[in-house]
């Protein structure tokens, strides 16, 4: 057998141990403890002690969505950040990126998912999407439809849903006190 | 099952590894220093290595056939998996009548009937159902796995298992993996050359379609297929969770495909695409399996009788235009969540608190730490951030670092100035 103990060098000696903490686990931590959330960004644990499964409530300051607050869910499974969090929508919301079982289209949730992302990427892309409704990627094709033809209809549908009004027949979610 | 020869030398008649020890009975040129040539290296390759061997399927039935036929005779195998009808075109160790029967009962069967005088003792289940005490008892570990998330876990856990104080507890890693045409083959020293966890961000992404083509403007049979899975079985099934590896799921999957399908006139969906695109497979080809497990067990080979320079440390294949292959030595990556990172000892006293420690890892002028964030396992000790967490922690400041971590514990330590973590082991005066 090759004798490979004298291939460590004599400087490795008392580094590179490991905890038993899994690298999804410390990459977690990690990501976590790095947040730099604006104000319009808080999370929730509902049991502080699993730091995988979590809840993210955004509650934009301006734009169409002001006033709004929309809670999306993010579970993180041990293959992170090789996989990317699976995120949704809690509430049902009228808007072009996000259908009405909360799936959520925002390209680093898929197909650009990168391991270098983090948490806090993921999180700006979410608030970036109240600021910035894209219409060219709709999940909620009548909502997209609605923001390409007519800005300002499509405003007034935004106001009426985050009321818990109903829009085109579909009743949507109550995510305004006012 | 059928008498197999404990006592190894019995069963080898003469000339039976005539052709392996060619290289086994004479030093030569490229052989070490610690080559013992003749019968102790064969001693020690017959009658001494241990070797294991993750996964038997393409790969891993190459890898048993081809260990047991150099003259590795204390063999183990593990598997989760049992036989499908689909493996029998290269999982040659299986026949048709053995179809859901464990992998690795029935191959560690089929080497023994085949080779006399090779033990191979099977495990019907999870790598991670093993413990450390487990894998320390083997020399080497070959894989030949299909999944990122396996690799990952016995890479990390090897590489956990090195303990300064006792050279055997680190045990070379081969890993070989296929992909059609392609492959590779590698050498993983824990702790000295880079290691699984390094070179993640080589790997190819799962092709994802955007979730809003495979909503509204889907062009392909796969688009329809995710659909099926992504968005649809979720709406329906709710909570429950779908099953790739059963039929009636995908069944379902295949039949909501298809209907889509015919919806947006788009040909193609059938039930092996579906099967291919949920579980992600791609077609395995024999010949691929075939190299990269002759290469592994090489490695295999040469690691345990020394008899020459091992692979330093990548090795990969593609095939897809004529054959062309690569050797190079991949680099340890120096923020490596599992192999690089830093790690320290530190005595303190018993009374030390919290937030004792965390100030003398600001002050401390090695490290300079800013902000860290402290957990042990997965307890938490002390998070900077979010909010909510920070709150629930800040209580632990207080007490004693004795009360929440034991004499010669880990702490995890994280922190926007650190490449990855740092890891400390305390102990206490």
């Amino acid at each position: 057998m090759i004798k490979i103990w004298s291939m460590k060098k004599s400087e490795d000696a008392a580094a590179k141990r490991k905890p038993k903490t899994s690298a999804a686990q410390i990459r977690v931590q990690k990501d976590l403890t790095e947040l730099e959330l604006p104000e319009t960004m808080k999370t929730n644990f509902p049991d502080a002690n699993d730091l995988l499964n979590f809840t993210l409530t955004i509650t934009p300051d301006e734009g169409m969505y002001k006033g709004g607050s929309f809670t999306f869910s993010f579970a993180i499974n041990t293959n992170y950040p090789h996989e990317p969090p699976k995120v949704k929508c809690i509430p049902k919301i009228y808007h072009p990126n996000v259908d009405l079982d909360g799936n959520v289209c925002l390209n680093i949730l898929r197909e650009d998912w990168k391991p270098v992302l983090n948490l806090n990427s993921v999180m700006v892309g979410l608030q970036y999407l109240f600021l910035e409704p894209n219409a060219d990627d709709p999940l909620n094709k009548e909502a997209a439809e609605e923001l390409r033809r007519n800005r300002e209809q499509f405003i007034y549908n935004v106001r009426q849903a985050m009321r818990g009004n109903s829009v085109k027949a579909i009743q949507y979610d109550r995510v305004s006190a006012l | 099952m059928t008498t197999v020869n404990d006592d190894a030398t019995s069963s080898d008649w003469d000339g039976r590894y005539y052709h392996v020890d060619q290289v086994l009975n004479t030093p030569g040129p490229r052989t070490e220093d610690s080559f013992q040539a003749g019968d102790a290296v064969k001693d020690f390759l017959r009658n001494q290595c241990k070797i294991l061997v993750i996964g038997a399927g393409g790969l891993g039935c190459e890898i048993l056939a081809n260990l047991a036929l150099t003259g590795f005779k204390d063999i183990h195998v593990i598997d989760m998996d049992t036989i499908d009808i689909s493996n029998l075109n290269r999982q040659f160790l299986f026949r048709p009548k053995d179809v859901g029967n464990p992998k690795a009962l029935v191959a560690a069967e089929f080497i023994m009937q085949r080779v006399p005088g090779v033990k191979v003792t099977p495990y019907f289940g999870k790598i991670q159902d093993k413990d450390e005490d487990y894998y320390l008892q083997f020399n080497i570990i070959v894989c030949g796995l299909d999944s990122v998330e396996a690799r990952r876990w016995i890479n990390a856990t090897l590489v956990n298992m090195v303990d300064e104080e006792n050279p055997e507890s680190l045990k070379p890693l081969i890993d070989g993996g296929t992909e059609g045409f392609k492959g590779q083959a590698r050498v993983i020293l824990p702790t000295i050359s880079s290691c699984y966890e390094c070179s993640l961000d080589m790997l190819n992404k799962p092709t994802a379609f955007p979730i809003c083509t495979i909503a509204n403007t889907p062009r392909l049979p796969e688009h329809c297929i995710e659909w099926a899975s992504v968005l649809e079985w979720p709406r329906v099934h709710g909570e429950k969770k779908l099953d790739t590896d059963d039929p009636e799921h995908i069944g379902w999957l295949y039949n909501t495909a298809l209907t889509r399908a015919k919806e947006f006139k788009i040909e193609g969906v059938t039930w092996s695409l579906t099967q291919g695109v949920v579980k992600n497979i791609i077609p395995a080809i024999a010949s691929t399996n075939a190299i990269i497990a002759a290469s592994c067990c090489n490695e295999a080979f040469k690691i345990a009788t020394s008899s020459a320079a091992f692979l330093n440390n990548y090795f990969m294949l593609i095939g897809t235009e004529g054959v062309y292959s690569y050797t190079f030595e991949h680099e340890k990556r120096k923020e490596c969540p599992v192999c690089g990172g830093e790690s320290l000892d530190i005595t303190i006293s018993k009374e030390w608190t919290v937030e004792r420690l965390i100030e003398m890892l600001v002050e401390k002028q090695d490290i300079q730490i800013k902000k860290p964030s402290l957990s042990s396992g997965i307890k938490q000790i002390y998070f900077q951030a979010p909010p909510q967490l920070e709150q629930a922690t800040r209580p632990n400041l207080e007490k004693k670092v004795s009360e929440l971590v034991e004499d010669g514990g880990e702490v995890t330590v994280t922190s926007s100035t650190l490449p990855f973590n740092l890891s400390l082991r305390i102990k206490y005066t």
